[in-house]
């Protein structure tokens, strides 16, 4: 049996971790609490947007646009998401295993654009190749970084290095739950139905200047609110998930910390049995 | 008592915020393609917006402003939805800001070397000029 200061020692330490852990998540909760404010916020934003580029699509099926079609480079961009700070549960780790799982994506023919530096190093060590690093951004991210980024993809893709475009994050579904997503940007493919119900439902739209145009510039801002959601949902998730680990560890320590009571008080009892034991056999020893 | 039959929605949505909904009797904004005035029952239309002022007209109160970026507008006969990237009310600029920022992009307008990229200059001279006027 260990010695009673041994117990203490080790006690006091898993007390003074809980402690940290016990902090964190309170820090957490808080940032969590603000990110998913955030991204409530964005959320019409983004629904309108979609809607329209559905509309616009379903009514301009035809019409042969570069972010339409594929090109030819067999190269594809993976936007992946992630965060600076570990400490956060399986919220890393989950992208970057998304990611190396697919099929799609084989490392030769993948370059990444990082945002956030546990994927980044992750997947580094992994054999893809960092095309472009952008961790800074997830720490507070704004609508003019998502549009930079957008840009210079959009950039790649129409120079033809690349061939499409996906994305890769951990979607917001609620405080408790998280789901590790890749979605494909580019070229766009939409549901069938949804393109069918969106034809149907329509009234005839007018585009001004024209149609063309329209989608010219509606496009890169349907992909950048893609992106701006992508990042505020990120950053709520990532605290969620980094509430919940903190959570569990607290706990967790919460019961180390019970069982070692138990066997601290076992041993100081053992130690005084035996110390009495002792003194009775010394003295029955002597008379 | 408003008239019913004048009265359409209007919302104003940016990235981070539903900017604005109410209704409206006509809205005025700047497109890629001239001014525009709508109406209750426009023909439907989506439409690139300019740096400009948003003007949305009331019965019996006074007109909302806003100063509006970039972005584009769909127009529904009894809906108008403006999609912003950047949306601000008069009260949200900083005036001072706003005029070191012409200053700023007219010098680099007016000294035109390689090194500046002219349509940026132009675009923020624009964003500066909506800036001062929307809070005149």
């Amino acid at each position: 049996m260990a010695s009673m200061r041994d117990i203490k020692r080790r006690k006091s330490s898993i007390q003074s971790t809980q402690q940290i852990t016990k902090a964190m998540k309170l820090v957490s909760t808080v940032k969590l609490q603000k990110a998913k404010n955030r991204a409530e916020q964005t959320n019409p934003y983004f629904n309108y947007m979609y809607q329209t580029v559905t509309s616009m699509l379903a009514k301009s099926g035809t019409v042969n646009h570069p972010y339409l079609n594929r090109n030819e480079s067999p190269r594809k961009a993976v936007i992946v998401i992630t965060s600076n700070r570990g400490l956060a549960g399986g919220y890393n780790s989950n992208v970057v295993k998304l990611v190396a799982a697919s099929e799609e994506l084989p490392s030769r023919d993948v370059q990444i654009y990082a945002i956030g530096g546990k994927g980044r190093d992750a997947l580094e060590r992994r054999g893809y190749e960092i095309k472009v690093d952008d961790s800074e951004i997830i720490e507070s991210p704004a609508y003019e970084d998502a549009s930079a980024l957008c840009r210079q993809v959009l950039e790649d893709y129409t120079s033809g290095e690349i061939g499409e475009i996906y994305l890769a994050y951990t979607h917001f579904k609620n405080t408790v739950s998280h789901e590790p997503k890749l979605m494909k940007l580019l070229p766009i493919e939409f549901d069938e139905e949804e393109i069918k119900d969106a034809a149907e439902s329509n009234v005839l739209m007018n585009y001004e200047p024209n149609e063309e145009e329209a989608l010219d510039m509606i496009i890169p801002k349907y992909l950048t609110s893609l992106f701006y959601g992508a990042l505020v949902e990120a950053v709520a998730s990532e605290n969620g998930a980094r509430m919940q680990a903190m959570d569990s560890a607290t706990s967790n320590a919460e019961e180390m910390i019970s069982d070692l009571t138990l066997k601290y008080n076992r041993a100081r009892q053992g130690s005084i049995t035996q110390e009495l034991t002792e003194i009775i056999a010394g003295a029955s020893a002597i008379s | 008592m408003a008239d019913e039959t004048r009265i359409f929605s209007v919302e104003i949505i940016t990235p981070d915020r539903v900017f604005y909904t109410g209704e409206a009797t006509m809205i005025e904004f700047n497109t890629a393609a001239g001014e525009l005035g709508v109406y209750r029952r426009h023909i439907p239309l989506t439409t690139v917006l300019a740096p400009g002022i948003v003007k949305i007209h009331k019965d019996g109160e006074e007109d909302v402003l806003a100063a509006v970026h970039s972005g584009f507008a769909e127009i529904l006969p009894e809906k108008v939805i403006i999609l912003a990237e950047i949306a601000e009310w008069p009260n949200e600029i900083d005036r001072n800001r706003a005029q070191a920022a012409r200053k700023r992009a007219e010098e680099r307008l007016a000294n035109k070397t390689e090194a500046v990229d002219v349509k940026r200059a132009e675009l923020a001279l624009r964003k500066a000029l909506v800036r001062i006027d929307v809070t005149k």
